[in-house]
């Protein structure tokens, strides 16, 4: 088995520990790249690395930072620690077992667009998280790793905490933004983009945790090293955060291109109670329902491969599996219960589409639907595509139209509840 | 008289030193997450304060604590034991074991047990579906997970809970 590069605390007991970390050429590659590369040099080799984004959007990460003017100052950085997509835990993993490589990756990022200022955004449940990382960034900046006139240069850098309070838009980036400048977590209407006015109206990069953990072993080895991972347009490894009904859920790191078959059978122990496999969620919640034939399941777990021949994004590349114990109508009152709670309220197909979704939904769920209830909430899903301010919305709607598509029986017959009315809200 | 700022000064200058100093708003949620380490809630008065540490409206800092799930504005149990009942740990038995604490401690989603101790919310997803069920535990101004529960490791944790916070109460009434 090889190496693991993003979870190598599995390898290396103690990785935690700055000590460990740095046994383990932690921090070399900052001291290498602040003492004797360029910014734009940094910025060119993640850019031919071909990194792109592990938040869910997949944009090429080096391209992103690229964007930010550089007549205009200061620049921030800002970590994108809000994990809160259902069926996603990798970002959790990396922050509690492998921080410093995360950390590491934020201070090469802020190298690379000059930024003195970094943020760490994390959501409010991540609370114990936060004050590890505090303590983190003190260690830092005691061992002359963090502050000003870093090694010798004129490069200054802090880095700070911020928590969130439990609102799942805050992982969208400018709501991120505005719950970071202490607003309501509602996102903001694009352009401005965030590289041109972002964090105090400043050029600002965001970057998922998980990207930013790639970052220092990218620049130790290089992109070339980086590229032998994955597939030509979507290198690397990544963490496929793997749940539901499968034997043994957890984190994988994989090259991108694995099969959704090895991940589920080989890494995850097939089916809980030898079930037959029902359908796949890809990217959590957000997520068109696949379902689990033989094409899909040897289908490439790359950002091209699932986007062209499942019709559906990789996302998150969090992999939620259902059986055939479980009922699509059920299911999609869930998602749906979750995007109408998660609703900022902001722009209205999102805030009352959602709302009236949820109604049928759960009268479907119950078993207390009316005929055409389940051509209403077709409709109304329809009606909320391509309109809304945000992906969310949208994302509320792709379990809804692929669920009602290939499992219209499923929503037709009564689901035996498991709990009794009285305790499911 | 800011009780807030009189008790935490330190804790509050610390926050404030991590935003650009025309930018103080920012440590809104920071300071309301202060503000929960004494009141399981945030009170009227705590919003009064932080509006005037910050320079900003106190319709603004309530506006904040209506919209972010993590603060309250009713006083609840001493204890909130927040489910996760979302899609991938309803799909490793959430629901039944929330069914379970709920029949355990004798009260619904939402509702408060009669001691004061415990509320029972369901929440959405906390990013531990690999191992559900689990629930995270809000009360004396921290938040700590508890991971592959069964009934019987939830009925331990809760009777620590109630041991821990009972001495603390009894300080309190001295």
């Amino acid at each position: 088995m090889t190496k693991h590069i993003l979870l190598r605390h599995r390898d290396i007991p103690g990785l935690e520990n700055l000590d460990t970390y740095r046994q383990n050429g932690g921090f070399e590659t900052f001291r290498r790249v602040v003492t004797s590369m360029k910014p734009g040099e940094v910025l060119e080799e993640v850019k031919a690395s071909g990194l792109r984004g592990r938040g869910g959007a997949g944009f090429p990460t080096g391209v992103k930072w690229g964007f930010l003017p550089n007549n205009r100052w200061p620049h921030y950085v800002v970590a994108n620690a809000d994990e809160s997509e259902p069926g996603t835990f990798k970002d959790r993993e990396i922050l509690e077992s492998n921080p410093f490589q995360f950390l590491e990756g934020l201070m090469l990022a802020s190298y690379a667009v000059q930024a003195e200022h970094a943020y760490v955004y994390l959501r409010g449940e991540f609370w114990q998280i936060a004050i590890e990382l505090e303590r983190k960034i003190a260690e830092l900046e005691s061992a002359g790793l963090l502050g000003k006139g870093l090694f010798g240069s004129n490069y200054n850098l802090q880095l700070h905490t911020h928590l969130g309070a439990g609102a799942y838009i805050c992982g969208e980036e400018t709501a991120l933004l505005e719950s970071l400048e202490g607003k309501l977590g509602q996102p903001r209407l694009r352009p401005p983009f965030p590289a041109v006015e972002g964090l105090y109206a400043s050029p600002t990069v965001i970057n998922n945790v998980e990207t930013l953990a790639n970052v220092p072993p990218i620049l130790e080895h290089g992109s070339d090293w980086y590229r032998q991972f994955g597939t030509e347009r979507s290198p690397g490894v990544k963490i496929f955060s793997l749940s539901g009904r499968v034997n043994r859920p957890g984190n994988y790191e994989l090259p991108l291109g694995t099969t959704f078959r090895e991940l589920i059978y080989t890494h995850g122990d097939g089916i809980i109670d030898g079930a037959n496999i029902k359908a796949i969620m890809a990217a959590g919640a957000s997520s068109n329902l696949i379902m689990a034939d033989e094409t899909a399941l040897d289908t490439s777990m790359d950002y091209e491969a699932v986007q062209q021949q499942l019709g559906t994004p990789l996302g998150s590349a969090s992999v939620i599996i259902l059986d055939e114990t479980v009922n699509v109508g059920w299911l999609v009152n869930k998602t749906v219960n979750f995007f109408k709670h998660e609703s900022c309220g902001k722009c209205t197909p999102c805030r009352e589409g959602t709302f009236w979704m949820n109604q049928i939904s759960r009268r479907i769920a119950a078993g207390k639907a009316s005929a055409g209830d389940v051509d209403l909430l077709d409709s109304v899903a329809r009606q909320i595509q391509n309109k809304c301010l945000c992906a969310l919305g949208e994302f509320s709607t792709m379990a809804v139209i692929s669920g009602i598509q290939q499992f219209r029986e499923d929503f037709e017959r009564v689901p035996e509840p498991q709990v009794d009315e009285e305790h499911s809200a | 008289v800011n009780d807030l700022l009189n008790k935490y000064p330190e804790e509050i200058q610390t926050i404030l030193s991590r935003y650009p100093a025309e930018q103080k708003r920012s440590a809104v949620m920071p300071l309301l997450f202060l503000a929960q380490r004494e009141t399981p809630y945030v009170t009227q008065q705590a919003m009064q304060e932080i509006s005037e540490i910050l320079e900003i409206s106190t319709t603004d800092v309530a506006s904040i604590v209506g919209f972010y799930t993590l603060f309250h504005e009713e006083p609840g149990g001493h204890y909130r034991i927040q489910i996760c009942t979302d899609l991938p740990c309803a799909l490793r038995g959430a629901e039944v074991f929330l069914a379970e604490v709920s029949q355990h401690l004798g009260i619904g989603v939402g509702e408060t047990t009669s001691d004061g101790m415990f509320t029972i919310e369901e929440v959405k997803c906390l990013a531990a579906c690999h191992r559900a069920p689990m629930f995270q535990i809000q009360g004396d101004g921290e938040i700590t997970y508890h991971e592959h529960q069964t009934l019987d490791s939830a009925r331990e944790i809760f009777e620590a809970l109630k041991n821990k916070a009972r001495p603390a109460e009894e300080e309190q009434t001295l």
